[in-house]
């Protein structure tokens, strides 16, 4: 930057305006590196090492009673995503306005009215999956995943990083009840996407897969103490999976520290 | 000379947990002896089927864990869960029956809580729920006495009918169930429940032929095998005799209050003793050690509390037996009773902790 500048001596105002100027573009870029950095934490965040489903187990009740099919996994997925977005959003939106000893009255409230958008949503373009979520659908209100991310991030952030947060942590979520709903459906009933054109429209009863061929329903993986069984399994292989990254990384630590202890004796 | 010092217990229990394991299982023989006599090859070629998925399951989860594979394998624990499991099922039930609870009784209730010894639950019965829970229909095809099925249900016949669903002749399993008057026959127990919804008394189902002379027709021979089995056990001192004796007069006490106050519609005392799984239960189940309750006052508790959850199940419940249910809810409990029942430490007065 001093390199640059150094010719240049003949005008003071001038170089002192390139000079904030150059500065500006730096705290820009240093701004826009920061933010992409957070975008990424994000995403990591919900996806993986703050899962709603798997780490936080917040929302267990919808995850574990509407995923014995993937269509009303898909359906209640999707429709915890919207609200968690919009409520994100909203709550950031007005953080500045809103007191702090009522804020938790204020969030439930706004988390509701989106709740009663995306029921009424439901109700007029997927009636089947509207009936089949039953009572689980305004349930979402009670939800601790979205009322957590509003008083955890979204709070105290800007309103593009929490819509994104929401994003993610719905998407983390989403993910959660539709493995669940993968692994019940094809244990308790052998198919994959039974009843997809409940959500999706009469197309979608072509996606409807027979993956094998069962005699009678293992009732086990349909009724929910499979569905607690199989959560404990998916978060045991999460754990399993972090271990071993972690393990990986430790083994690779001590080669370096090998290395150098090598080249200092030589 | 010099003398070996040690600081005490000097004397030694040298039973072994594969030794105690053989002796439980030696002690089942004269039940499924009998149970071969009267129900024909069923019940041994699903002990065959779940014992061999019971060595797959604990071979493959020990190696994943990285376990003593043989020390472990060979100890004799699969084995007896899978035998008592085979026990339970009906003869006639599929294959696959006895494959997925001895996979789930093995994987999932032992194994995955941490193996022998760490099990909260009875792995035998808790894949017998399972089963019951999941495949409803498979886990109530009972099959009458031999005496009462006019298809000659021999070996091969038997095999078949596991495997495919038909015997060689090409008679399905309802055929089999199916008794000279077109009535479909069940168990004892479950004859008995139905009858009394339907209004009739007790006496009254007892015409039944499958109630046979006594109590039950072929049951109560198992049951008699299984307590000549449990108590050459408590002989042998391998199981407390408090557990059975107790869950054996808490049931006869149930039945003998119900019984005295309206014969008509609840069974004698003796027919709760020697129907449905009544001593295997009390024997061989109630008694495990990993999930059973360890004082001595926190055994006669489980005991007592067995026999009342079976006697409530069988009047009240929906299913015609339930000294699996009663069991797993012990298992639940024992944790619980063996706190509020620890013994007096010598030397302590009672209450000192």
């Amino acid at each position: 930057m001093s390199n640059e500048i150094a010719p240049q001596n003949s005008n003071d105002v001038d170089i002192a305006n390139k000079i904030d100027e150059q500065e500006e573009a730096a705290n820009k870029l240093q701004a826009t590196a920061d933010l992409k950095a957070e975008y990424k934490e994000l995403a990591i965040q919900g996806l993986w090492k703050n899962n709603p489903g798997l780490v936080q187990l917040l929302g267990l009740c919808p995850l574990l009673a509407v995923t014995s099919t993937v269509t009303n996994a898909l359906g209640l997925g999707l429709a915890t995503l919207l609200v968690l977005i919009c409520s994100n959003a909203t709550v950031s939106a007005i953080r500045h306005w809103v007191p702090k000893e009522i804020r938790i009255p204020i969030f439930v409230l706004i988390i509701a009215a989106f709740v009663t958008c995306v029921q009424l949503l439901m109700n007029a373009y997927a009636y089947g999956i509207y009936q089949s979520l039953g009572i689980f659908l305004p349930l979402i209100v009670t939800n601790c995943a979205i009322i957590g991310r509003a008083e955890a991030y979204a709070s105290k952030n800007p309103v593009k990083q929490a819509a994104f947060d929401g994003l993610m942590m719905g998407l983390g979520f989403a993910i959660i009840l539709v493995l669940l709903g993968i692994i019940r459906e094809i244990l308790g009933q052998g198919t994959l996407f039974d009843g997809a054109n409940l959500l999706f429209g009469e197309w979608a009863s072509v996606l409807r897969i027979e993956v094998m061929q069962l005699d009678s329903q293992f009732l086990l993986a349909i009724l929910p103490p499979g569905a607690f069984i199989a959560m404990g399994i998916l978060i045991a292989l999460k754990n399993a999976i972090d271990n071993h990254i972690k393990n990986k990384k430790v083994v690779d630590t001590e080669q370096v520290i090998e290395r150098v202890r090598v080249n200092f004796d030589s | 000379m010099a003398f070996w010092i040690a600081s005490s217990p000097h004397n030694h229990n040298q039973a072994k947990t594969p030794n105690l394991m053989r002796l439980v299982i030696y002690a089942t023989l004269p039940g499924v002896l009998a149970q071969w006599y009267f129900f024909g090859w069923g019940n041994l070629i699903h002990i065959a089927l779940a014992m061999a998925t019971a060595l797959v399951c604990e071979f493959t989860v020990l190696s994943l864990r990285k376990k003593p594979i043989t020390h472990e394998l060979l100890d004799g624990s699969a084995l007896l869960t899978a035998l008592l499991l085979g026990i339970c099922l009906p003869a006639l039930a599929p294959w696959w029956i006895s494959v997925i609870g001895t996979i789930f009784a093995i994987v999932i209730v032992k194994q995955l809580y941490g193996g022998l010894g760490h099990n909260p639950f009875n792995p035998a019965m808790a894949g017998y729920v399972m089963l019951l829970v999941s495949f409803p229909l498979q886990m109530t095809l009972w099959q009458p006495p031999l005496s009462l099925v006019a298809v000659d249900l021999n070996f091969t016949n038997t095999f078949t009918t596991i495997l495919t669903g038909f015997t060689l002749e090409g008679y399905s399993v309802e055929q089999i169930r199916t008794s000279i008057d077109g009535i479909t026959m069940a168990t004892p127990l479950d004859t008995l429940k139905t009858n009394t919804g339907l209004g009739l008394t007790v006496f009254e189902s007892l015409e039944n032929p499958i109630f046979g002379d006594n109590f039950a027709l072929g049951w109560e021979w198992i049951n008699a095998g299984f307590l000549l089995g449990g108590i050459f056990l408590i002989f042998k001192k391998a199981i407390a005799w408090q557990t059975p004796v107790s869950f054996l007069i808490s049931l006869f006490i149930c039945s003998f209050i119900s019984y005295s106050i309206s014969p008509d519609s609840s069974a004698s005392t003796m027919f709760h003793w020697f129907s449905g799984a009544t001593m295997l239960g009390a024997f061989f189940i109630l008694t495990d050690p990993v999930t059973g309750a360890t004082s001595t006052k926190g055994r006669i508790i489980v005991g007592l509390l067995a026999g009342l959850l079976v006697y409530l199940i069988r009047t009240a419940g929906g299913y015609p037996d339930g000294v699996a249910f009663a069991i797993l809810l012990c298992n639940m409990s024992s944790p619980l009773i063996d706190q509020y029942t620890r013994p007096r430490t010598y030397g302590h007065l009672k209450g000192d902790k």
